[in-house]
Parts: C-alpha cells; structure tokens; sequence
C-alpha cells in the first residue's frame, strides 16, 4: 500500500527445472526474495546451488518454470535495460573500442550521437578508463575489461545491475580495488545491486544482506543482514565472528547427511 | 696482413650478435628488411635460369625460352613487335576477365552473405535451406559448365555464371560458420543493453563473424579466377581464358604463357587487396591486424 515498499526485485515461490537429454535437473526450488531500492544484496553460495540461475531470472535470460520473478511489481519478461548484467567472462564486444562498448546501450536505444559521445565520455571517466578510450578488449588486463562492463550497463541507465561472479576471475589485489571502487559507485549512484559469488569475505565486505543458499536442489537457506558500518574492516572481531558463523553454515549444506 | 685484419673485423662481430646495436644498426635494419624479398626471389630466379637454359638456342623445343615471352608480352601489352591478331590486346582481355570476375564476385557476395547471415541465425532458414545447398555443394563447377552453356548459350553471360558459383560457396559457408561460432554470451550482453531482434543482425551478428566473412570472401575471389579461365574458354571472344584457348589453337605457347603470368599477377593483386582490407577492418581482433 504505503509507495516507498514497492520493492524493486521481487522472487516469489520460484522453481527452475531444466531437461536436457531426458535428464530432469532441478537447478532452483521454491526461492522467494525480495529487493529493495537501493540495496546491496548478495547470493552466497556453493556451485549448483542455484544462485547464478536466480540472478539469470532476475536478469530475464531465463524464464522461471514457475513462480513469478517481478520488477516494479510487474513480471520480468525478457532482458531489459533497466537491468544491467555484468558477466564474470565480461562479455564485451570485441570489435568496439572501450568508448564504443560503453556507447552502445544508448546508442541502440536511439540517442542521439553527441548524447551517445557525452554518455561514453562521463562513464569512462567515472570508472578511470580516460586513456584507453580509444583501445580494444585485448589490450585491456581483466580488471580493465570489468570496469568498462560495469560502465557500460551504467551508461545504460540500469536501475539495477546484477553480477555473476564479476570477480571470479581476476587476481586478488584486483578484486579488491575493484570491490572498493563497485562499493564508491554504489553509494554515489544509489543503485541496487544483486551480486553473486561464492566468496564468504566477499559478501560479508560488500552486502547489506547476504542470501545464503545451498545445493541438491538449489534453494535459499536463509538472509542474513550484515549490519557492520562502512567501509568493512576485514581484520575486525565483528567481521570475522561473522564469517564463521558463515561459514561453518555453508560447511553444514556440504555434509548434510553426515550430521 | 689477413692476420692483422682479423682482430680488427671481432668487435664489430659482436654487436652484430644482437648485443649492443650501435655503429651499424640502420645498415643492419636495412638488411633485415631485404631479407625477405631477397628470399622470395631466390627460387623465381632460379626458375628463370633454368629455363632459359633449358629452351635458348633450341629450336624444336615445345617451350620458348622466357625472352621470347616476355617479347610477346610486350607486345601483347603495347603492339608494334610482331603486329598480329594478338598485339596491344592484353588491356581489353584483361579488362573483360577483371569485370567478369569482380562482377561474379560482387553478386556471389551480395547473395551469399545474407543467405549465410539467415542460415547461421534463423532455424526456420536453416532447415530449408541448408539441405539443398549441401548436396549441390560438391557438385564441381566444372561440371555446371555443360549446364550453363545449354542455359546461357556460349558466351560472356556462361562465365559471369560460373564465376558467381565459383565464389559463391566459399563465401556462403564461412559466413555461416562464422555466424554458428558467435559466442552466445554477447548476445545476451547485447539484449540486456536494448539491442534485441533483427538489430542483432548489423550490430553483433555481422561484426562478430567478419574475420569469417573475410577468410571466405578470399578464398571465393580466388575460385572466381580459378574458374574465370574455365569459363572463357567456351567460345568467349574475350578473356585472358579466351587468349589462352586461342594462343594454344594457333601454338603460340609463349602467348599462353603470357596469359597465365598475367591471370597470376592480377589474381595475386586482388587477393592482396581483399587482404589489406581485411586488416584495416579486422585491426581488433588479436589474430588479424
């Protein structure tokens, strides 16, 4: 009723079965979440848990087989702008230069080319990218090439932006000057993240709430809220009585039969 | 006196091992530069001794010696040596083979590549079309030749067919390959930033397959000239195919030399071409450019 509780995301009572070969797999059972305005969220989990195969849901990449996945209260029904998707393999054009990729959501939507330039320019700026405007993909290091596709959905206007593993594959020193650059965007944009990984440091120094699920079949376990103050130090008792609990919980879903 | 010289010659040895580049480092970039003509030209000039030894100053030989070749050549391109039915006619027969092959090309191209865009995108095209076009595939184009003349009549429109077939299959089967290998992620990369349907077609679809596209587009100009000789040579009163026919009716073998030297020159230039433009095009991609 109230207008400010609209939330942004909402996942209600959503499976996902998969056939491939005969072979049914359930990659996702009966998960319900919500996401509000503004919020970091991540999906903490182990592989096949399911969490990439809800943010590919919330993403409108897949369809759920049943269940309802909402924006704005209204279902998801395809990829859209207005939620940005980072892949961890980047998935930049590699025939467009860094200014071109980061142009090319508005520019297949329509805008004008000077608007299209300005677009570019401030989000290459924004994500300290100012010298190799003009450079290919494969002249960029891994943690170039995430930023320019972090630029890119937001030059895009995405309201959203979701992220499978950004990270993943980049060294440690990287990940963690790109976490503290995502968390600067974050809090200066007002966005609403939802960020997958199966890292339990990661969550714990990134998330307002973090959504624990587990495997066989995928399904959410539980949501905790970290409310530790900004910006997280790792080395502190409070981060780390967390991260064990976290962890001795993640360990739990492993070995559940032998408990 | 060579004893004394030696000591002098050992230092200027050393840099020249790619140690320390001074003295004589623009003479020795200059030689690194010429290297590779220089060996390109090493078995050509061999060829070229060799045959003239083996064909000067012999009389009955079936093979001119290269002088008398390039005699005719001359002739061929200016007049005014042997003034027969063949000087000063190379410009107009090789501008009838250039036409006719950039001509077959260009439609081979402009059918080929929507066709392939289509069958490595749309099922729906695919399982018409891909059946058919692979059992007329191993159908030589050779053996259309009877075909098109019974179609066409002897003559210039038979040629402009055979080279369109000729490139057309090159070209077709590597745009579809190039379309099938887009990685699938930069599709979905495209849909979530706006760019969904047919746009797809210009914006993702068609430069992700470009270094495809153009390993096809070569290899379809290079059948265009393989095929442009077969095709002259039935009955066409122009063409370098045409000349060679003829020269070899009349056994003028040095002017059937001349032509296939000069169908070699032009097919090597339009290939390097087709090449240069192909870097300017594909200078992002990490295995081009």
């Amino acid at each position: 009723m109230a207008e400010p509780t609209v939330p942004i995301l909402t996942i209600r009572d959503v499976s996902k079965t998969y056939t491939a070969q005969g072979r049914r797999t359930e990659a996702l059972r009966g998960a319900s979440l919500t996401v509000q305005r503004g919020e970091f969220v991540c999906l903490l989990g182990a592989s096949g848990c399911g969490k990439s195969t809800l943010l590919r849901i919330a993403a409108g990449f897949e369809a759920p087989s049943s269940g309802q996945a909402l924006m704005w209260d209204k279902p998801i029904a395809g990829p859209a702008p207005s939620r940005g998707m980072v892949f961890q393999d980047y998935g930049l054009f590699p025939w467009l230069s860094v200014r071109d990729n980061i142009g090319f959501g508005p520019k297949s939507r329509g805008r004008p080319a000077a608007e299209v330039r300005d677009t570019a320019r401030r989000y290459i700026d924004l994500v300290g990218l100012g010298r190799f405007a003009d450079a290919y993909p494969h002249q960029l290091s891994g943690g170039m090439k995430q930023r320019v596709a972090i630029a890119r959905v937001l030059a895009n206007e995405a309201e959203m932006v979701l992220m499978d593993e950004p990270f993943g594959a980049l060294d440690a020193m990287t990940r963690e000057r790109l976490q503290d650059e995502l968390l600067d965007l974050w809090a200066r944009t007002g966005l609403t993240v939802l960020f997958v990984t199966h890292a339990i440091e990661e969550a714990i120094f990134l998330a307002d709430r973090i959504v624990m699920m587990s495997p066989g079949p995928g399904r959410i376990e539980a949501v905790h809220t970290v409310d530790l103050p900004r910006r997280r130090d790792v080395s502190s008792p409070a981060f780390n009585d967390l991260r064990r609990m976290l962890s001795a919980q993640l360990h739990s879903h492993h070995a559940p039969k032998a408990a | 006196m060579e004893g004394a010289a030696l000591p002098a010659a050992l230092p200027t040895a050393v840099p020249a091992s790619g140690q320390s580049p001074r003295p004589d480092a623009p003479l020795r970039s200059l030689l690194d530069r010429l290297r590779g003509p220089a060996l390109a030209l090493v078995v050509p000039l061999a060829t070229l001794a060799l045959w003239h030894f083996a064909t000067a100053n012999r009389p009955y030989s079936l093979v001119p010696p290269p002088a008398e070749v390039w005699l005719a050549l001359r002739d061929m391109a200016f007049g005014g040596i042997n003034d027969d039915a063949f000087s000063a006619t190379l410009w107009a027969h090789l501008w009838a083979s250039l036409s006719r092959v950039y001509g077959g090309f260009a439609l081979a191209a402009a059918a080929a590549l929507p066709i392939g865009l289509m069958i490595g995108r749309v099922p729906l095209v695919r399982a018409l079309l891909d059946p058919v076009l692979q059992i007329l595939r191993p159908i030589p184009v050779t053996a259309w030749l009877p075909l098109a003349m019974i179609l066409f009549g002897l003559g210039a429109t038979s040629a402009f067919f055979l080279v369109f077939l000729g490139a057309f299959y090159p070209i077709l089967v590597n745009t579809v390959f190039g379309v099938r290998s887009v990685e699938p992620r930069l599709f979905e990369a495209a849909a979530m930033l706006g760019c969904t349907g047919p746009a797809q077609f210009l914006r993702v679809v068609l430069p992700a397959a470009l270094p495809s596209i153009f390993t096809g587009l070569r290899l379809g100009l290079g059948f265009a000239w393989v095929v442009i000789v077969v095709g002259e040579m039935t009955g066409v009163q122009t063409g370098l195919g045409a000349v060679i026919m003829e020269a070899r009716q009349l056994s003028r073998t040095e002017i059937v030399i001349c032509g296939m030297g000069v169908i070699g020159i032009a097919g090597f230039v339009s290939d390097w071409i087709v090449m240069r433009i192909g870097r300017r095009l594909l200078s992002w991609s990490p295995s081009h450019g």
